[in-house]
């Protein structure tokens, strides 16, 4: 290892990853934009023949934007904030700089034949894990690579104790890499089928019950070690540095931490509530998704006292604002969340539109919003420049907010009023109405959704274009900022 | 007893095994501290004070020898 003096951190990998996030975003959200319209329009379905229908391209919008935007968003704020709490830099480590070089030419590669072979309409059919296996296979590379790049900055480490944020790292290098083998164990049929059919299909190794209860593991844990781990890992880092204030509470940030590792795992039975699973599972599934309100409100309420005595900040820097608001949406879907898998209210819920609704108000405002606030910050910081312009921050976060608060009301006005109207019977028992008649009740919410999905992909171009103009055009900076990202 | 009966049995005693092991840990923390064996909050200032030449709040013994060694 080489001495400190004149010794830089190495951001080179972090900034390529910050532009996959920018670019998967625009793909992702604007592909969203144009199901939600289809819903509400759905002339719309027809524009590109089969490769613009609804259900070729609702696998590609939730495959962007988890492993395009939200995964990118990830590594980009890895491999910026890890070098700096562990007070090692890549640059020192140049053997791990390579491979996690060569580990975003694998995701690139293999984030491009995602895209093309959904387009394809090539799938395995699961939810949040359509990648046929050679893909899975390429993706398990690519996860341990990255957790050897990790593990390898760790022990290379000047600062002897790990900060929160890289026990969150940790956590979704570990919970990913053990949900995502096990839910893809698949068998590629051509090897038993004597040449028969295509090279990339294969069948679950599960079937039945035991495949919805492994897919549901996942599919929750998807949101679990995808859209809120990594994500909690952000702001412990990106809230202080910005504003300037140490984690009010670090003991609380351990609490939260173990609370949610040791509850989070077993919440995904709340997908199967009233179908085929045994009883016993289903309550478990309720229960620890109840649970689950105490470490998720832990790191939330821990990063909102983190700004005590500094809520001014909140009115002067938009970051805060985006990480405030981040917290909060956090802290809304993670109350609404159990409020569905309570197992009466999952009798209205499950299968209508409060789902999607409470899946885009946690990963709209949560999700998205953090990793906005992070790359504006570290863009200060990886180009030396200053923040483009200040206002179009202010307005993308205006916009954006309205688009996700018109997106999850019109959710769940459309959802409870598609799950009373599915049960409603007459005196006789009959059901009152037939599919179609909540279809033609919902469309206005579904145009509003539309709406509001438009509203958030205009902000996310705003974004885009702020963060270019950053990059090129941002007055340079002859000093790195402490802490207050500077703008114009 | 059925195996499903029993597969809940154990669900429900695992769970109140944890939630033990949850509150000792919560007690682990703030009796470490009291005690004056570690201070947790100190650990918040690892990302406020991040830049390389920074102090470190805790030197890595490892990486410390081996810088002494060479």
């Amino acid at each position: 290892m080489q001495s400190s003096a004149a010794l830089e951190y190495d951001y080179s990998v972090a900034k390529l990853y910050m532009w996959t996030t920018v670019i998967f975003g625009i793909v992702g959200m604007t592909i969203g934009v144009l199901i939600a319209s289809q819903l509400a329009w759905p002339e719309l379905n027809y524009l590109f023949g089969e490769y613009g229908t609804f259900s070729r391209l609702r696998p590609l919008h939730t495959n962007v934007v988890i492993y395009g935007f939200t995964v990118s968003g990830i590594m980009a704020t890895f491999y910026y904030a890890a070098q700096r709490v562990l007070k090692v830099s890549l640059a020192e480590l140049p053997f791990f700089n390579f491979l996690a070089k060569l580990d975003f030419v694998a995701y690139l590669f293999a984030a491009a034949a995602m895209v093309v072979s959904e387009l394809m309409g090539i799938t395995a059919s699961k939810e949040y894990a359509q990648m046929e296996w050679p893909l899975d296979v390429a993706i398990v590379v690519y996860w341990v690579i990255w957790g050897i790049v990790m593990f390898g900055m760790i022990g290379a480490r000047r600062e002897k104790a790990l900060y929160i944020s890289m026990w969150y790292y940790i956590a979704t290098f570990l919970g990913v890499a053990m949900l995502y083998v096990f839910n893809n164990m698949e068998v590629p049929t051509i090897f038993f089928s004597g040449g028969v059919g295509a090279w990339y299909h294969s069948v679950s190794m599960y079937a039945g019950t035991n495949d919805a209860l492994v897919q549901w593991w996942w599919g929750h844990n998807a949101v679990a070690f995808v859209f809120t781990v990594p994500i909690i890992a952000m702001i412990y880092y990106f809230l202080p540095k910005e504003s300037g204030q140490a984690v009010y509470s670090y003991k609380l940030s351990l609490l939260s931490f173990w609370g949610l590792m040791f509850v989070y795992l077993w919440a995904g039975g709340h997908h199967l509530l009233w179908s085929t699973v045994p009883d016993w599972m289903q309550t478990m599934g309720s229960v620890f998704s109840v649970v689950l309100i105490l470490p998720s409100w832990g790191s939330a309420i821990n990063m909102l006292l983190t700004m005590k005595g500094e809520w001014n900040q909140l009115t002067e820097n938009p970051l805060i604002k985006f990480m405030i608001l981040a917290s909060t949406f956090y802290m809304l879907s993670t109350l609404e969340g159990p409020i569905q898998s309570v197992k009466s209210v999952n009798a209205i819920a499950h299968f209508t539109d409060w789902i999607p609704g409470h899946v885009h108000d946690g990963v709209l405002g949560w999700v998205a919003f953090m990793i906005f606030a992070a790359i504006m910050h570290m863009s200060t910081r990886v180009f030396k420049r200053e923040i483009y312009s200040k206002s179009l921050l202010e307005a993308q976060f205006w916009i954006q907010t309205i688009g996700v608060v018109l997106y999850f009301t019109s959710m769940w006005i459309a959802g409870i009023t598609q799950g009373m109207m599915w049960r409603a019977v007459d005196e006789y028992g009959n059901l009152m109405y037939s599919f179609i008649d909540t279809v033609s009740v919902l469309h206005p919410y579904y145009a509003i959704r539309a709406i509001g999905g438009l509203l958030y992909l205009i902000g996310m171009f705003m974004f885009a274009y702020n963060f270019i103009m950053t990059a090129t055009a941002g007055r340079k900076l002859e000093q790195e900022p402490q802490f207050r990202s500077p703008m114009a | 007893m059925t195996m499903a009966e029993l597969q809940g049995y154990m669900m429900f005693f695992f769970t109140i095994f944890l939630v033990v092991i949850l509150y000792a840990y919560i007690l682990h923390l703030y009796r470490s501290e009291k005690k004056g064996e570690r201070d947790y909050e100190k650990y918040g200032k690892i990302a406020i004070e991040d830049e390389i030449d920074d102090k470190p709040v805790e030197v890595n013994p490892k990486i410390s020898n081996e810088k002494k060694e060479k």
